[in-house]
């Protein structure tokens, strides 16, 4: 039986290239469906009536969704090839327990940067390095999170460095003077094809985010 | 080799209660530490540096941390009695509610709780909606996990416990039999789960504590 997967997502979404990421690493052919989060389509709200959001994976018409469930489940029915998730139960537990970190600390903290001013900023500054500094200690002097290859964890944070020029000239300092690691790491999985193909180009992102910042009345 | 099992709980936190839930339904044996919130210990701390939360599993001297991320380590490491479906669909569908009574469910009920007059109607507007989607997944279902307890009746433990409780304090009924039956059911069944009902923390003490949490938010009447 053939497949049928569909992706629904927003080019600039930091959890859509998630999806993306594994999808490719799987290479898994797919239908990509890019989605106006401003005017959702019926099939989004279909879909995904409890969030309305995207990324959502539609399988042989069954919707996943939640950017880490999905890459799970893609890991989980792709896993004659490249596993994203380690094998050893406690190492999985700490892929799992980290990416749950970046989704409570890094992204809001990373929102405030380019979405407020001031005080706020600098305390989403402080936040972001923080957590950004923890997950530097994870890697520790491995090649990736998931050791000598690429996994899940990395999959959870190579799309936050999308973000990563947008950070640093809006908040005006340098992540590759606080976390030199992090950077290393993250070029090494630019050169990844599945990363680097999946990933949107820094430059328009950092178009998008100021017209979000326009959009929001922070200028 | 001996297994080394030890938890890091309170004795009211619904999240470490996931994890004795989990581990009742294994039949593990494990250490209890009993932690106090103002006065954590260093071993807590030293377990789990990020958080600085309960619950923490501690295996063969290995913390896990993060409730969720327990019960799949649990359900993997020890095969009797499994808690997640095997089928990969209905395991995304099943960390999907889990995640969604975290993020949506629970806090809605929060506000509900703390909240007056219109704030409060709708807040109560709110959380329905949520629990509306919890009463569909229930469709066909005795628990969320079909026939037995599972990974999903586990997350949603709370909900079986602490609602009837914050319901009691603030004086409202959320989930109302004639609109919620199959909620409803399953809280029942859920509770009465030997497994389930042996562990559930004292009443009065919960009621005690919440009634005490609520006093900030209640106008004072003069």
């Amino acid at each position: 039986m053939v497949d049928e997967v569909i992706l629904l997502d927003f080019y600039f979404s930091t959890f859509g290239m998630r999806a993306r990421v594994a999808l490719a690493e799987k290479a898994v052919e797919y239908e990509y469906k890019e989605e106006n989060i401003f005017d959702k389509s019926p099939l989004l709200l279909e879909m995904n009536p409890v969030h309305k959001k995207i990324p959502v994976l539609i399988h042989n018409g069954k919707p996943i969704c939640e950017s880490l469930i999905i890459v799970q489940y893609i890991d989980e029915v792709w896993k004659d090839r490249s596993p994203l998730l380690p094998s050893d139960p406690y190492k999985r537990a700490q892929a799992r327990f980290w990416a749950d970190f970046i989704d409570k600390k890094l992204y809001g903290a990373g929102r405030k940067i380019y979405l407020t001013k001031g005080e706020e900023q600098e305390a989403g500054k402080k936040e972001f390095l923080d957590a950004l500094k923890l997950l530097e200690g994870e890697l520790g002097g491995k090649s990736y999170f998931g050791g000598d290859n690429f996994g899940f964890l990395d999959v959870a944070l190579i799309t936050f460095y999308t973000r990563f020029d947008v950070y640093e000239t809006l908040g005006n300092f340098s992540i590759q003077e606080h976390c030199p690691k992090l950077i290393a790491w993250a070029k090494r999985c630019m050169e990844k094809e599945s990363v680097s193909k999946s990933l949107a180009d820094p430059k328009k992102v950092y178009d998008f985010v100021l017209d979000m910042r326009k959009k929001f009345g922070v200028e | 080799m001996g297994e080394e099992l030890k938890l890091f709980r309170t004795w009211s936190s619904r999240y470490a209660l996931r994890v004795v839930h989990a581990l009742k339904i294994k039949d593990l044996e494990y250490e209890t530490i009993f932690e106090d919130i103002k006065n954590k210990s260093t071993s807590l701390l030293e377990y789990n540096p990020i958080h600085k939360k309960v619950p923490v599993l501690v295996h063969n001297g290995k913390p896990i941390c993060e409730s969720l991320v327990i019960l799949e380590y649990i359900d993997e490491i020890w095969k009797q009695s499994p808690l997640l479906p095997q089928d990969p669909y209905e395991k995304a569908m099943a960390r999907f509610w889990a995640k969604f009574g975290d993020d949506k469910v629970m806090p809605s009920i929060w506000s509900v709780f703390i909240s007056q007059r219109k704030d409060q109607e709708e807040a109560i507007a709110q959380a329905a909606g949520n629990l509306k989607f919890l009463e569909e997944q229930l469709t066909g279902k005795k628990f969320f996990g079909g026939e037995t307890i599972g990974y999903l009746d586990i997350a949603f433990g709370w909900v079986a416990n602490l609602i009837s409780i914050l319901e009691e304090i603030a004086d409202l009924k959320l989930v109302d039999a004639e609109i919620f039956p199959l909620l409803s059911a399953w809280m029942n069944n859920f509770s009465d789960h030997p497994v389930i009902n042996e562990c559930w923390p004292p009443r009065d003490k919960m009621v005690e504590k919440f009634k005490a949490m609520r006093e900030p938010y209640v106008e004072k009447v003069a």
